[in-house]
């Protein structure tokens, strides 16, 4: 960091390099708040004259990505479910998913053994899984996780010294353009002028995907709350559709990110940060994918079966937000926040 | 792996920003061009890959420069720090290719700073390259690579086949062995000898053992010495350099930007006798910033310190080493292993000479000392407030100003004043044309892209016929 005030060749790369020059030296909490603001689009490594072989071996990407992990770590709630998810990968996740799916599926089968031998289910997901239960599973779960979530941004609010509110337009805008993996009108870098619009398109399909699939939940829980029309709902439905769109698009994001993942420069990330990424989109894919199946075979018999997959997905998804990649997004807003604060 | 030997139309010697120019224009002209850099990959671009912006007149406001350079401001402020050395059919080219040179770099996707913020206040007469000279070169480097354009690193010339001014081939060591690289013109574009010590050793004596080297340790001056010893006429003197005070602690090749100190006029510059020796206040950036390698290769050790205490803190770019800081001068004195009462005296005899005046760092304002030898003539302040700061500083030097004459069309001019027939030259290696001495921000990367294109231009068109 030193090398970079004292060069600021950079500087209008993004926000990073302005935040740095308004430091003379660098606490902790300007490190967080630094290491969240980066958005890793790889810029400042290949064009820095610093950079590996030469002695002083910046690599300001890389620093970045290990505090930015290390932060995940350090300000989630319970911490040791941090220092436990960050050390799972893929693996974890997916049979955190299929232990969820074994204990639906048990508990189904004890208390509706039928729900699995019905020739023309006609969609009816209650019938295997009881209105009541799925609510009080997943509010009780979603609460969790909220409560987690929360704790975790006050504890990086603290750290880094933000008050709220935490957004102001600026901020907003740039979080759902992802202005800065295009900076100056340009795209992110994989590598010496490897620049595509790639890793900021997929990043859309999942972000917005993601808001999608919400959104059709929440709609369905308007439905059966306050007109008391009960699912299964049409194919041309509002909550159908929604989550159409959305999985289709939490389907091709999550797969396009794992794909440039593979193919980016190691040098732009930090060397543990694969299994926390890799693990947040494989459950977002195994989320989609099981989602999208289940509605073309809602009125077959194997539905029963794939329902409960897809909410052993869901579930496992749910509960590993408040520790893994996920609180990237919230992070980075908080940190996007900030800057629209200081400058 | 090359064949033992390869023909071209077009060798290109040298891969910095004149180098890859004049490639990338010869090759848009239809030659066959082959860059030979003597860099390994990570360090290749030269002198260029530590540069930011390049000098450029405009006659009205560009998204990338603000307000208007006109030409002949930009020909006054050139004859104004060289003195009127410098060829005046040479600059004017110079200067009126520059205007069109943001358009022709952008076709090979450079990218550029907008002009509403930068560190410095350029951006009237200078275009900055977004992120800095190595990302100018990442764009020209690929763009050779998209325009079929062989690059080859590790690639030392060693022998030059110029017999009556007639390029023939080169011998190139490469990948462990010694090939001839035939090629039907060339353009030199090698840069200065700064990095070799040994050169640098003849001309400045055992004081170029401590001087710091700005950039790239691969400006030999290899290529230099072969055309010299061919027979092309030189241009400039062989002391003149473009030097400034530098951390003393810096790497002694390739620190870059980084290792530069501007807490010079915000205090006192003393050697290692504790004296002052120079007028720290003489003027303003950024023609001070050019003197002081000078002035320090001439103290003994080729050493001094420069000194300030806290009122200056946060007034100049931070140094990317820390500071030396203590409660007393004394105490200072003996961090910066200097004599305590003599370094006390020296700054009690300034701040008795210090008279007042209303302080401006961004004018020549009215803060001087008076009775004292040297004066300091501006910005003069007590070094009274602790804690003082102390920096030791060295001679950085960026690049050396002798090289090679050239014509109008950057064609090398033998000795007696004979052109050679397909022998061009641009960047550092022909920069004394047009500077012989002095310096303004920027035109070092001004003359190798101008230069640069009109030899690949020259060097295509002789091919062509």
């Amino acid at each position: 960091m030193t090398v970079c005030n004292a060069c600021r060749y950079c500087e209008q790369y993004c926000p990073v390099f302005p935040a740095m020059e308004q430091r003379a030296t660098f606490a902790k909490a300007d490190l967080v708040y630094l290491a969240n603001l980066c958005h890793n689009c790889g810029e400042c490594l290949y064009a820095c004259q610093y950079a590996p072989p030469h002695e002083f071996g910046i690599n300001v990407p890389r620093t970045l990505a290990e505090i930015r992990l290390e932060s995940y770590e350090e300000y989630c709630w319970p911490a040791f479910m941090g220092t436990a998810f960050r050390r799972s990968g893929i693996a974890t996740a997916l049979l955190l998913a299929a232990a969820f799916s074994a204990i639906l599926f048990v508990a189904t089968f004890g208390q509706n053994p039928a729900a699995f031998n019905q020739a023309a289910p006609a969609g009816d997901f209650y019938n295997v899984i009881p209105h009541v239960v799925m609510v009080t599973l997943f509010g009780g779960v979603g609460l969790y996780v909220v409560a987690a979530i929360a704790i975790g941004v006050r504890r990086f609010r603290r750290e880094v010294g933000l008050a709220a509110p935490m957004f102001n337009r600026r901020a907003l805008r740039d979080v759902f353009t992802l202005r800065h993996l295009h900076t100056t009108g340009v795209d992110c870098t994989s590598g010496e002028e490897a620049r595509s619009p790639w890793r900021r398109w997929f990043h859309h399909c999942t972000f917005y995907g993601f808001l999608l699939c919400f959104a059709s939940t929440s709609v369905a829980a308007v439905y059966h709350t306050v007109f008391g029309w009960f699912a299964p709902y049409a194919y041309t439905s509002i909550p159908v559709l929604l989550g159409t769109v959305g999985g289709v698009g939490l389907l091709i994001g999550p797969a396009g990110l794992l794909a440039l993942r593979r193919q980016r420069d190691p040098a732009l990330s930090a060397g543990q940060q694969q299994g926390l990424d890799e693990s947040f989109i494989a459950l977002l894919l195994l989320t989609s994918l099981t989602g999208l199946v289940l509605l073309v075979l809602r009125n077959q018999s194997v539905m029963a079966a794939l329902l409960i997959v897809h909410l052993g997905a869901v579930l496992a998804l749910f509960l590993t937000l408040p520790y893994g990649k996920f609180v990237h997004g919230i992070y980075r807003t908080a940190a996007l926040v900030k800057f629209g604060r200081e400058s | 792996m090359p064949e033992p030997r390869q023909e071209y139309d077009v060798v290109v010697v040298g891969g910095g920003n004149a180098g890859l120019c004049a490639a990338l224009t010869a090759r848009q002209a239809g030659a066959r061009v082959i860059v030979l850099d003597s860099a390994p990959r990570p360090f290749r671009g030269g002198n260029s890959r530590h540069t930011r912006n390049f000098r450029c007149a405009h006659a009205a406001p560009t998204d990338v420069l603000t307000d208007a350079y006109r030409e002949e401001e930009f020909l006054a402020d050139l004859n104004r720090v060289t003195d009127g050395e410098a060829d005046q059919v040479l600059a004017r080219l110079l200067i009126s290719t520059s205007v069109g040179c943001p358009a022709w770099m952008r076709q090979f996707g450079v990218r550029f700073q907008s002009s509403l913020r930068g560190t410095l206040h350029l951006g009237r007469t200078n275009v900055f390259f977004l992120g800095g000279g190595k990302a100018l070169m990442n764009s020209y480097y690929a763009a050779a690579d998209r325009l079929g354009i062989r690059v080859e690193y590790e690639a030392e010339v060693v022998g030059l086949n110029l017999r009556d001014g007639q390029f023939t081939s080169a011998s190139v060591q490469l990948h462990g062995r010694t090939e001839e690289v035939a090629g039907r013109a060339l353009v030199v574009a090698a840069g200065g000898f700064e990095s070799n010590i040994d050169w640098l050793r003849e001309v400045w004596g055992s004081a170029a053992d401590n001087f710091i080297i700005r950039g790239t340790p691969y400006n030999t001056g290899r290529i230099l010495r072969l055309m010299l010893d061919a027979g092309a006429e030189p241009i400039g003197d062989a002391r003149q350099c473009h030097a400034i005070a530098v951390d003393a602690r810096a790497p002694r090749f390739d620190g870059g930007i980084v290792t530069r100190l501007d807490s010079l006029p915000f205090g006192i510059v003393v050697n290692r006798h504790a004296e002052r020796f120079y007028d720290e206040g003489e003027d303003a950036w950024p023609k001070r910033y050019a003197i002081w390698g000078r002035l320090i290769a001439a103290q003994p050790d080729q050493i001094a310190y420069s000194i300030v205490d806290a009122k200056a803190a946060g007034a100049f770019m931070p140094s990317v080493f820390p500071p030396m800081v203590a409660g007393t001068i004394r105490d200072l004195a003996g961090m910066l292993g200097l004599s305590g009462d003599r370094l006390e005296a020296t700054v009690a005899a300034f701040n008795a000479a210090v008279r007042p005046g209303t302080f401006n760092h961004a004018a020549l304002d009215d803060c001087r000392t008076d009775g004292l030898t040297p004066p300091k003539s501006h910005w003069a302040q007590r070094l009274d407030t602790p804690p003082f700061v102390g920096y030791p500083l060295r001679p950085g030097i960026t690049f050396t100003y002798l090289g090679l004459r050239v014509d109008e069309s950057a064609r090398v001019v033998m000795t007696g004043g004979r052109r050679t027939a397909n022998v061009f030259a641009a960047g550092e290696i022909m920069a004394g044309n047009i500077l012989r001495k002095g310096y303004i921000a920027g035109i070092g990367m001004t003359i190798g892209t101008v230069f640069g294109r009109i030899a690949g231009e020259g060097a295509a068109r002789h091919v062509d016929r």
